[in-house]
């Protein structure tokens, strides 16, 4: 199988992941649209390391480390999620505009 | 463009069966994502999710890489969606998120920067450099065996500085998620009595009458002076409107008792 196949796939997953980031609302939402983009980049990560046939493994071990800090941030940002919604009954990012500066 | 094209169709020598799981599984896994930014529902696009990262992990598995392909099982549809799932189950179920457009511009933008992704993906590998050692000689003593050497001898700096890394994301999320307690947790004592000092009544709720021909759910209780017991019917049921009313029900019952040898006599 050529390597542009994996590629493509990965590139397809990443775009739609960032097209997700972009222009969905709910905070969760967003999160899986940024696990969707770590996995695109996993796929690459495996692709590669199969087409150099790496002797060291690393793309495999690289994933493996990726999926631990996917793992992680999820982890840290659903509990803000849910710390945010406790606060303010909400979980949508237009609605968390404390922060943000008088428009002009 | 044409080195970059030769580049690409450099194919690594695998057979059939991979291309078939790829052709299969990579559209299954595109369509899902694509379906997870369309769908309404937050609970649909976390399924549809899972899906694409199954079909991630059986490439995976195709792809010379198994012990991936079980993790990705494992700690992302295992793991990571099914926390996805529980949190969204927390905030709300039907938390349905509105696709109409806010920003001017925005979907142009979003397809303008795919493209450019995709052109960039492609131009970047044509400098790729190929270099040919062996994944079986990697893989000589199993994929696992292998990643294991890898991880406790090369890169075991990195795998303990992860592990830190993970034990500070779980306490993190507990400390961020745990929620002090300002009262007295109310014992069994306190709620007992609320029960009996509250003037409520404190007594089960009595059970729904019973009739012969009807479900006895849906139909109230009648008390000794003959009329029905509210409390007798499940609030959902009531909410719902699905509660027989008593009276139209003696009314059917005593016509129907009084009159089905005329009905027959009818047809």
């Amino acid at each position: 199988m050529p390597l542009l196949m994996p590629v493509l796939l990965a590139g397809l997953l990443f775009c739609i992941g960032v097209y997700g980031v972009l222009a969905r609302r709910n905070a969760i939402l967003v999160l899986m649209s940024v696990e969707l983009m770590l996995n695109a980049v996993n796929i690459n990560l495996v692709a590669f390391d199969v087409w150099l046939r790496d002797e060291l493994l690393a793309g495999q071990v690289f994933t493996l480390f990726v999926i631990t800090i996917a793992a992680a941030e999820v982890g840290l940002g659903l509990a803000i999620v849910l710390l945010v919604f406790r606060n303010r009954a909400t979980s949508s990012l237009d609605e968390m505009t404390e922060l943000r500066e008088d428009a002009a | 463009m044409s080195s970059t094209a030769t580049v690409l169709a450099a194919a690594t020598d695998t057979g059939t069966g991979e291309a078939v799981t790829f052709w299969v599984l990579g559209p299954l896994a595109v369509l899902a994502a694509l379906g997870m930014l369309a769908s309404k529902k937050a609970v649909h696009s976390a399924l549809l999710l899972a899906l694409t990262m199954l079909s991630l992990a059986v490439l995976y598995l195709a792809q010379d890489a198994p012990f991936l392909g079980v993790v990705q099982v494992v700690v992302y549809t295992g793991a990571v969606m099914m926390l996805f799932l529980f949190v969204l189950m927390l905030v709300g179920v039907d938390s349905a998120d509105s696709l109409v457009e806010t920003l001017r511009g925005q979907r142009v933008a979003a397809v303008l920067g795919a493209v450019g992704f995709g052109a960039l993906l492609v131009f970047a590998l044509g400098d790729a450099v190929v270099t040919n050692e062996g994944l079986d000689q990697a893989n000589s003593e199993g994929n696992v065996e292998g990643l294991a050497n890898l991880i406790f001898a090369r890169y075991v700096f990195a795998f303990e500085v992860t592990s830190a890394l993970l034990i500070t994301a779980a306490i993190g999320a507990m400390v961020l998620a745990h929620r002090e307690r300002h009262l007295p947790k109310i014992t069994q004592r306190d709620l007992s009595v609320q029960r009996f000092r509250g003037g409520q009544y404190p007594a089960p709720l009595p059970s729904p009458g019973v009739y012969a021909r009807h479900n006895a759910v849906d139909t109230p209780a009648l008390l000794p002076d003959g009329t029905p017991a509210d409390a007798s019917v499940s609030r959902v049921l009531a909410a719902r409107g699905d509660v027989r009313s008593i009276p139209e029900q003696a009314s059917t019952t005593a016509i129907e008792r009084a009159a089905p040898r005329r009905e027959d006599d009818g047809s």
